[in-house]
């Protein structure tokens, strides 16, 4: 009786570990064999930091991101007190534009970004207009932070809003009872109450910069980040080993910053309780 | 019990479960807090020397959705008066103690006075208040002691200090020992006093107090019930409570302030409005009223079973209202009143009966007597007129 029991639970499992087989273990196993198989053997998994070019592939990558993050959190960080504090007509419209991005793949994300500051955008021929030369950025590093930073905003902002809405005002209006300004308020209520949401929204906003690739590609081919780089080593080189290397490493940076952000936010909301 | 006839400003320790006592600490008794730190100069936190009196004139509220939540009011609080606004849920209590604070601005036309500046304008941070809300609002991200030191914090003492004076208050609301504790890790009678020792690290002019006891059980509210009120007075500190509780308002107003649907409907002491309602709403909500309504006969009410005889004041009334315990269990037809057991009670400090009277009216009857009811036992009711309460309607 019990063992047929078990053998039906058995068999209820057995879709999701075939999944997981398939679509995980075996190509993470055949990606860690494949990135220590080309002419360099295991150390191309050193590459990353022994070769120049990817190594400051990685430095851009790591910076882009985690200026996007801080930047997405401050932007939305305000827009979504904002927007959660303040009642005023047309609000709920707003609020559902401003989500509108998150239905955008990276490739139109970045055609926006293009449209915005290509060679023929809106702000080149404005300060064509006012200056006589072409403000061009979108092709570089700068039209990545942007195009990053408009399809995480969004993301943040419903986060931060949530959370905004769980604060509870009676700790604001103690403090201000016990003589604090509104900026220490901030700083020793509003922030601390929002911590656990915005190191969570920060680290899901760090991981999608570190592996968003549609916009990058669409932005130009030769900017240096990594989902780039492991592209061109893989199509233009047939580099498999240093690419499945590089594709490693950068998912394990990536699971490693949200598992940190995990343990931070999980400590606070301990904290709170 | 006026403000000004108060004890001599000093500091008791909060908390214990001693039957309140009306007068100062017995002499020589030294505070906890003193002792113990003997090589500073113990500067008593009963200097409240710049107590502010608080007054309210015209003020009313209205929210935007058109709720009348206060109707217009006046009212003044002397300096270290205790006063505790009481009435049923949704009458308009925290409304009022946020105007007082700040937190809330009175329709226009009212105004907010603590002592003599007008402090309408001015927000809940720069009116020097000491707040304790329902929810008590302790910083989850502090510990206790630094919950205590944050107003002192953000006033820029040093850091030294700031310990110095949160251990004292620390020792002051029996709480040594558990300042370095997070608020979750105490219970619902400790963080009641971080709460308040907290408000009061200020140096307030003013202390409110929005059901600050209200998220205990009873037995603990009943407890630091006891402490608060003698903290009150030892600090001589203006006091503004707001309570759903009767016998919390009793215990601890100098005056009680009995509010219904956003209006004060009496303000006196707990006497006052205990014996002398001005209203049925008042008469109702304190305690036990029984009300009999019988045929006017010249200076007396007529019953089936007898005659009360009404005080001159009463004009033309046709009932009279009383309180369990100042009516006497008599012969039947010794009485004003005649009427039958329907229930008896045995409380232990007493017994509380219940009397039928003819024509549909019930009273109850509080009596020490130590014998026993049978119910349908014809029974009568005498009243100490002067003990009667009689409203012109
Ligand atoms: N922001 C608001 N907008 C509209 N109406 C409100 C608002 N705040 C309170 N009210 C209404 O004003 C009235 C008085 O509210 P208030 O909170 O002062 O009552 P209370 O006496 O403190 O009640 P409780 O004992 O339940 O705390 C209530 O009818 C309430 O619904
Ligand atoms: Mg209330």
């Amino acid at each position: 009786m019990r063992t047929r029991e078990n053998l039906f639970l058995a068999l209820l499992a057995l879709p999701a570990m075939v999944v997981f087989a398939a679509f995980w273990l075996l190509p993470m196993a055949r990606l860690v064999s494949v990135g220590a198989s080309g002419p360099r053997g295991p150390a191309a998994y050193l590459a990353i930091v022994t070769d120049a070019n990817y190594f400051a592939s990685l430095v851009s990558t790591v910076t882009l991101s985690i200026g996007v993050t801080f930047s997405t959190l401050v932007v939305a960080g305000i827009a979504g007190m904002f927007l959660q504090r303040n009642d005023f007509p047309g609000r709920a419209v707003l609020v559902s534009l401003l989500t509108f991005p998150l239905a955008f793949p990276g490739v139109v994300i970045g055609f926006m970004v293009i449209m915005l500051a290509g060679r023929q955008g809106l702000i080149g021929s404005v300060t064509d207009a006012l200056f006589g030369s072409k403000l061009v950025f979108a092709y570089s590093i700068a039209g990545l932070f942007a195009g990053y930073l408009y399809f995480s905003i969004p993301r943040v902002i419903l986060t931060v809003m949530a959370a905004v809405e769980k604060l509870d005002r009676a700790l604001e209006e103690a403090a201000r009872s016990l003589g604090a300004t509104p900026w220490q308020v901030l700083r020793d209520v509003v922030l601390p109450g929002l911590r656990p949401a915005l190191i969570s929204a920060g680290a899901i906003c760090f991981a999608t910069s570190m592996g968003a690739f549609g916009t990058a590609f669409t932005l130009a081919t030769n900017i240096n980040v990594l989902p780039i780089t492991i592209y061109t080593e893989f199509t233009n080189y047939a580099n498999f080993s240093i690419a499945a290397a590089l594709s490693l490493v950068l998912g394990v940076i990536t699971w490693a910053a949200l598992a940190v952000a995990r343990t931070l936010a999980g400590s606070t909301v301990a904290a709170a309780a | 019990m006026s403000a000004k006839g108060r004890p001599e400003r000093e500091f008791r320790p909060l908390g214990g479960s001693e039957v309140r006592e009306p007068a100062g600490p017995p002499q020589g008794q030294t505070p906890e807090c003193e002792a113990r730190t003997s090589s500073v100069k113990p500067r008593a936190w009963g200097d409240h020397n710049d107590a502010a009196s608080v007054r309210l004139a015209h003020c009313a509220k209205t929210f935007p959705d058109g709720t009348r939540a206060l109707l217009p009011l006046d009212l003044e609080i002397q300096a270290g008066e205790t006063v505790v606004f009481l009435g049923p849920s949704g009458c308009g209590k925290t409304t009022l103690l946020r105007i007082i604070a700040g937190l809330a601005q009175p329709d226009a036309g009212g105004r907010v006075f603590f002592g003599d500046d007008d402090v309408t304008a001015r927000p809940i941070e720069r009116r020097n208040v000491g707040m304790v809300f329902q929810s008590y609002a302790l910083f989850p991200n502090m510990t206790v002691a630094e919950n205590i030191a944050y107003g002192l914090r953000v006033r820029g003492i040093r850091a030294d200090e700031r310990r110095q004076q949160s251990a004292r208050l620390l020792d002051m609301m029996r709480l040594a020992g558990l300042g370095d504790r997070r608020v979750d890790q105490l219970s619902g009678g400790q963080r009641q006093r971080v709460a308040l020792a907290r408000a009061l690290a200020v140096r307030p002019r003013v202390l409110l107090l929005d059901e600050p006891l209200t998220a205990l059980d009873a037995k603990l509210r009943e407890s630091l019930r006891v402490g608060i009120d003698r903290l009150l007075r030892s600090l001589g500190i203006t006091a503004v409570y707001v309570t759903h509780d009767q016998a919390e308002a009793m215990a601890l107003g100098d005056r009680v302030a009995v509010m219904s649907h956003g209006r004060v409907e009496q303000i006196g002491a707990p006497q006052d409005i205990y014996y002398r309602p001005a209203s049925a709403f008042v008469a109702d909500f304190i305690g036990t009223m029984n009300r009999v309504s019988g045929e006017r006969d010249g200076p007396s009410l007529r019953f089936p079973g007898g005659t009360l005889r009404l005080p001159d004041h009463a004009v033309a009334a046709d009932h009279a209202m009383f309180r369990p315990q100042d009516a006497r269990i008599v012969e039947p037809g010794a009485g004003a009143l005649t009427g039958r057991v329907a229930a008896a009670f045995f409380l232990g400090s007493m017994t509380r009966v219940v009397v039928d009277l003819p024509g549909e009216q019930t009273i109850v009857v509080d009596t020490v007597e130590r014998r026993s009811f049978v119910n349908g036992d014809a029974i009568g009711v005498d009243i100490d007129p002067d003990a009667l309460v009689i409203l012109e309607s």
